[in-house]
This record gives structure tokens, sequence and C-alpha cells, in this order.
């Protein structure tokens, strides 16, 4: 059986799961540890519901079985609810208390989940629920709210703040790595322990 | 040596670096675009590297090339393969002296495909060898031995990754860049390159006697190797080879399958060495079919007989259920989950002022009861919208749409087709139709780029691969040269000029064609392009949602009322279609 650490990042296309991706797979480069990964490219992008798998020290496979991952991370309320089978009975999740309603709501009349009845079913897990949109705005950019999640993530990843930082510096535009720099820290900060 | 934590694709490309690759050419297709990609924007790139407007074209050229004696790249996803069948079939009779690697990437699942055809199956009817990764790292060590495979066999090779190792990622040990020095010199050979009948039958004969000498240097390479454990094994290929490793249990043998065709005696010696063998593959049975031929006695376990499926693709999970049922493993780590039932879907649809929704819009309001045969792009998610009856192949909205016309339905044939697509395989067609006097409306969905597949630039881009300017083709001139009289350019943001023309070509008979112009609204996006972002006066709006049907991911419908969100664009579409004038440009009034 493989001893990795699995996360499962999940969220709309178009809101940065990829390079949440990449700066947790540069993290591992840092540490000298195996990654492995799989994301959904070409038609699922557009604005479809994505998901993105990360096996730290994985040697196999990229995918994580379900009922397998150790942490989730949702940048979007729905989307974690839709993809909380993922996670082992005692895995954790960090969400963003975002809600996008899909399309499908307006346009064939289907209800969703309110977002109290949404968080109540997601507290079947260690959870950590932050408005990473608005922390985002507060650093400096809405762009940055995928950092701030890896940064309240960080908590309780195996995988050290330094190299995670290193690696956020590493990989996004040179012009916004101050903002990121501090989107990481908030998200540190208002994860804290869970 | 260098470690990297690189997507499939970005993996691949660089093994081709690593290759001293000369030429590359290719057609974009999910999920092996990103190969070209990541080559052709390269600062550092020394190869000539195009993106062709098919896979046939593509083919065609990369063979050339490698009777030059260069080294080339071919790409293309699997059912472009089928457009390219022509040129491969009879490649394998010509052979090459350069290396040329055909990247067919398959897609079990269908993630973003047509279908879950086998590539394996094509190197088997051509006769040519076919390798296929079980990870990122497999696939980056794969491209210098198919090169060098190639040139040593004189054959093309067919390298076949899957969606699961494409759009994969790992951390990759890379090897160092070269820079080829080769120059290509065609050496003139009618009796190897001009396939008359005389020519050929003995081309075959020779491409015939290659294949016990193809067997046997696939297993010397080892790409296909063993390991007896126990008096049970599981054979594997491709990423099912990785799923099966996580879960191998102790005593249980392993054979991985990393290339065909697969040597029988050799195969044979392992399978007798067991009990019962499982064999576990994605798509057709391609290994199985092989292990069946050599098992004699020893049961197998497999497609045959309903051990593991024909179609979709395999999981961990679905490994391990497979492994259980068959008796290779007691505890399954992976029982099944349940899931949260009665969630909206959130399917891709087409983004916040995409060209393609005004232009079906308008084509609904004119064309009521009609027949929209469609094609393969974006623009095949107007099946939301109900402006889409069928999709089959690239270019087969037009062909469709004839066959239709002249079937003798009394409806009206309208078909859309994007730019790339109508370039691709759809100019045919056109002119088919034109020919034999079909009466149909063509829309031509002219966003300039392809953008399904992350933004390729094509003929009618007015770029290459490279970025480097080329005249762009004239649509209006093709269609006009193909015989049609009717073709008008439109802007789909303007509903009322789009209804217009398409009513006119409605009164008309024979093959009229409308091409609906805008840029693609990503494009525009990187382009710098800002349009003022639109808003609902909620006192004048009277709910009566024609904009939320309008299906925009930026209309949203809440306490009777519409609003829009920040991912409107600005395309001023819902603006033109609220009846009582309560959508206008933020800011004004």
């Amino acid at each position: 059986m493989s001893g990795s650490y699995d996360i499962l990042i999940v969220g709309i296309g178009g809101q940065g799961t990829i390079l949440a991706s990449n700066i947790l797979g540069e993290a591992c480069l840092i540490e000298n540890r195996h990654i492995r990964g799989a994301e959904t490219h070409g038609m699922a992008q557009r604005g479809g519901s994505v998901e993105s798998h990360i096996r730290i020290d994985g040697e196999f496979g990229p995918m994580i079985p379900p009922g397998h991952a150790d942490l989730l991370i949702s940048f979007d309320l729905l989307e974690a609810h839709r993809y909380s089978y993922f996670l082992k009975n005692d895995g954790k999740m960090v969400v963003n208390s975002h809600l996008v309603l899909p399309t499908s709501v307006y346009t064939q009349k289907l209800t969703a989940p309110l977002e109290v009845e949404i968080i109540a079913a997601l507290k079947k897990h260690p959870l950590c629920l932050l408005d990473a949109d608005s922390l985002a705005i507060e650093t400096g950019s809405p762009l940055s709210a995928n950092v701030v999640m890896l940064g309240a993530a960080s908590n309780v990843m195996p995988l050290n703040p330094e190299s995670l930082l290193d690696a956020v510096k590493r990989l996004v535009p040179k012009k916004t790595v101050e903002i990121n720099v501090k989107a990481f820290e908030t998200g540190r900060k208002a994860g804290g322990k869970f | 040596m260098e470690r990297k934590y690189l997507l499939g694709n970005e993996a691949i490309a660089h093994a081709c670096i690593e290759s001293g690759v000369d030429f590359v050419s290719g057609y974009p297709g999910t999920p092996s675009s990103e190969v070209i990609d990541t080559l052709r924007t390269r600062p550092d790139r020394t190869a000539y590297i195009e993106w062709s407007v098919n896979e046939k074209v593509a083919l065609e050229n990369a063979l050339a090339a490698a009777w030059c004696g260069v080294r080339a790249l071919c790409t293309m996803k699997h059912v472009g393969l089928n457009v390219a069948a022509d040129p491969l079939m009879t490649s394998a009779y010509t052979g090459v002296t350069g290396g040329l690697v055909i990247m067919s990437a398959d897609d079990p699942f269908a993630h973003s495909s047509q279908n879950e055809q086998d590539s394996r199956c094509y190197a088997h009817f051509a006769r040519v060898p076919c390798l296929d990764p079980a990870s990122v790292q497999e696939a980056h060590d794969m491209i210098p031995e198919a090169f060098l495979l190639s040139e040593e066999l004189g054959l093309p090779v067919i390298f076949r990754p899957t969606t699961r190792i494409c759009h994969s990622k790992g951390d990759v040990e890379l090897g160092p860049a070269v820079t080829s020095t080769r120059k290509g010199e065609f050496h003139k050979n009618p009796r190897q390159y001009v396939v008359i009948p005389a020519h050929t039958r003995i081309l075959h004969k020779k491409l015939n006697e290659k294949q016990p000498v193809i067997r046997k240097r696939l297993v010397e390479k080892g790409f296909n190797r063993f390991d007896v454990r126990g008096k049970t094994a599981i054979i594997a290929s491709g990423i099912a080879a990785s799923y099966v490793r996580e879960l191998l249990p102790p005593g249980v043998s392993f054979m991985k399958i990393g290339a065909y065709p697969i040597d029988e005696a050799w195969l044979g010696d392992f399978v007798k060495k067991h009990e019962k063998v499982l064999v576990i593959e994605e798509l057709a049975p391609e290994v199985e079919e092989t292990v069946r031929q050599v098992a004699g006695c020893v049961p197998v376990f497999g497609k045959k007989n309903g051990y593991s499926p024909y179609e979709g693709e395999l999981s961990p999970a679905a490994v391990a259920a497979m492994m259980e049922k068959a008796g290779f493993l007691k505890n399954n780590p992976f029982p099944q989950v349940s899931h949260v039932q009665d969630l909206p879907p959130r399917p891709p649809i087409l983004c916040a002022g995409c060209l393609h929704r005004g232009a079906y819009f308008a084509i609904k309001k004119v064309f009521k009861d009609a027949i929209y045969p469609s094609d393969i792009g974006c623009y095949t998610l107007g099946l939301q919208l109900g402006v889409v009856d069928t999709c089959i192949c690239m270019g087969a909205s037009i062909t469709v749409a004839s066959g239709i016309a002249h079937s003798g339905d009394p409806r009206d044939v309208v078909c859309t087709i994007g730019d790339a697509t109508f370039l691709h395989t759809g100019i045919q067609g056109l002119m088919n139709a034109v020919y034999n006097n079909a009466n149909m409306t063509v829309v031509i969905l002219d966003n300039r780029i392809t953008a399904m597949t992350g933004h390729q630039p094509n003929p009618n881009t007015g770029a290459t691969a490279c970025g480097v300017e080329t005249p762009a083709v004239s649509l209006d001139a093709i269609c006009r040269a193909c015989g049609v009289t009717f073709v008008e350019t439109v802007d789909p943001y303007d509903i009322t000029g789009t209804v217009n023309v398409l009513q006119e070509a409605k009164k008309r008979k024979g093959v009229k064609v409308v091409i609906a112009r805008q840029m693609c609204v990503i494009s525009a996006r990187r382009a710098g392009v800002k349009r003022g972002r639109y808003m609902v006066d909620t006192e004048a709006c009277t709910g009566c949602g024609t904009c939320v049907r309008f299906g925009c991911p930026a209309i949203e419908f809440s306490d009777e009322k519409a609003c829009i969100n920040d991912l409107c664009s600005g395309c001023s579409v819902c603006a033109q279609l609220c009846p009582v004038g309560a959508i206008g440009r933020e800011g004004k009034k």
C-alpha cells in the first residue's frame, strides 16, 4: 500500500487549482520528496467543476482512491460537499466559504442546498472554513485566494511552511510575489490548528 | 540531471528536446496538445515546429522530414489518428531514415473525446511498434528510445500515452537538452518512396520480415519485463500497471507490458510458470489476446470472461475490485463509498461573453423548427442551449447537414462549425454540398483561434505556432471559391444584425454561409480588450427570466430579479435581449 499523503484540491475552472498543485509539487522538490498528481484539462475547464489529485511521497499512480484522501482543499463551498466522499473518515477539510451557484440552478431551475446545510454536513470532518476571497482582497489581490487557501492548509500538511513559501515565491508572477507571500501568511494565520 | 515537477506532456516535450528532435508537427487535441505548446513556446527552441491544418497533413509532413533523415515528432489525439490513418498505413511500408515518433494520445473514459478507441490497435493494424508508458517518468524515458528504435528498425513508432499520463504530474528526472546538428537531405529512391504496385508488394514483404525483429528488440530494450514471485501472476499495461503496483500482494508475480508487439515465446514462458493469470489493461484486450494465444491450459482472467471492462478508464479502486473478484486480493483496501446525492451539476459551459452563445441565440430565433448538425469545439457545448443535434467527428457538421438536406426531411438544416474545424476537414464537405446542390445554411463560428484545446493558432489567426506573422486565410474567399454565392460576415454580439442576415439566408435556396466573427473572449481578455461590465436596474427588472434563459454564467437570479456577477465581460447581448431595457452598461443610465 502507498504511504502517500493524499490531497484533493477542487474548485471551479479558472480558480487557480493548477497553480496550487504546482506550488505543492515545487515544495516537494525543495524537500527532495516524490510527488504524483493528476488534473482536469481541456473541455472540463470551461467553468466546470475541476479536481486536482496530489499524492505527497507518492510513487505509484496519480489517482487518489475515493475514501482515501487525507485532506480536501476546496475553493468553493458546494464543490467541497460534492467531493467530500474522497476523504478518509478522519480526513480534514480546508474550505473557502464562498459559494458560486452553478448556472444549472438558474437555467434548469434546480435547487442547491443552503449554505448552513452544507456547512453542517462538512462538519463531520475536522473543518477549517475561511472566507478566502475577502482575505485575498485584503492582501491586495482577489487573484491570490488560492494562495490564501494553501496558507490555511499549511497548518496540517506534512510539508515545511518555509518550503511552501519558497515554492510560492518561485511560481507566482514576479510582480505579485509580495502580495502572494502576504496572502500565504494571512491564510496560515486565519487557518490555525484544527 | 535535473528534477522537476512536470505535467506528463511537458515531460514528453522535454524528452523530445533531449533527443534533439528536428521537426515537429501536429494538430491540437486533448490530451495531446501541451507537447507542442511546450515546445513552441520555449525561447531556446531550435527545431522546426508547426501546427498543421489536420492530422493527415501533419503526419505526411513529419514523414517527409523523416525521409530526409532528420528526427520528427508528430502529435495528435487518438481520433486524429483516424484522419492520419491513410499515410500511417503506407508509411510502415516505405519506412523512415530519421526517427519518426507518432504520438497518439488515448482518452479512456472519453474525458474530452467522441469515443474511446485504442491506438494500440492501429499499431497492430499498421504493423509498427507501439510504446505504452505507465507513468510520467516512463513516458519521458521512452521518447529517446522511441527515436532510436525508429531509426534502428526503419519504421515509424507509435507512442501512446493516455489522459492519465498526459495530464498527470510527477517529479521527473530530466536529461540535458540536445541541439541537433542534422541537416535534412532527400535521397531519391523510387523503390522505397513511390508505392506503385510493383514496389509496394516488395515493401509489404519486408515489413512482415521485420516483425520478429521488432518483438525481440522490445524485450531486449526492457519495455516488457517481469518479476516471478509466486504461482499466480498479474500482467498489466499502461497506467493500470502503476495501479497494480500500488496493490500487488506478496507472492504474486508481475509482468509489465510497455511495448507491442509482444514476443509470444517470451510471454508463453512466463505464463506457463503460473497456475492462473489476471490481465489488467484499459480499453481493447490487446495484451489479453496475446496472453490467450500462448496460455495453453493456464486459466486467464480478463475482459473476455467478464473480469475487466472493455470501456472506461481504470482506477486504483477498479483494479482492486478486479483483483479481489479473480482471487488475487483478500482484503480490498478501497471499499465502496457513498456520494452526496442530488447536488446541482456544474458541467463545463460556454464562457460569459462567448460569441457562440449570441450566434446560437440568433440561429434559434430565426430557424425555430430546424435541424442543427454541429461539430467539435467549445461550441459543442451549445447542446445545453438546444442547438446541437449531431456531432460525430471533425468536419462532419457540413456533411451531415447535406446528407439530411438530401434525405427528404422538409425542415431547414442549419449547421455550425468552428473556424479551425472548417479548415481541418470542413472545406471538402462544403464543396461537396455546393456541387450537389444541397439546400442548407452553414454558420462558421469564427473566433480566429483553436480555443477549446488551449488557444493554438491556425491558418485563420495570422500567426504560426511559433508566433511568426503569416498571411491569414480568407474564410469568405474559400467559401466563394467553393461556389457559395451567399457568404455574409456578421458580429454575433449584434443580435439584430445577425438575425437579419440569417433571415435573408433562410429565404434563399442552395448553400448559404454566414460567418459569425468575434474574438474568443479568453483571447480578448489576454489581449487587454476591456469592455465595461453590465448591470441590472432592479427597479426596471420585471423578473421575466429572458436573460437567465440565455444561459450566461454571469447572469444570476435572486429574489425574483436578475443580477449580473463579476464574470461579465461586457458583450452586451443580454442588454439587447431584455424586453424592458433593464440592463445597461455599468455607470451609465
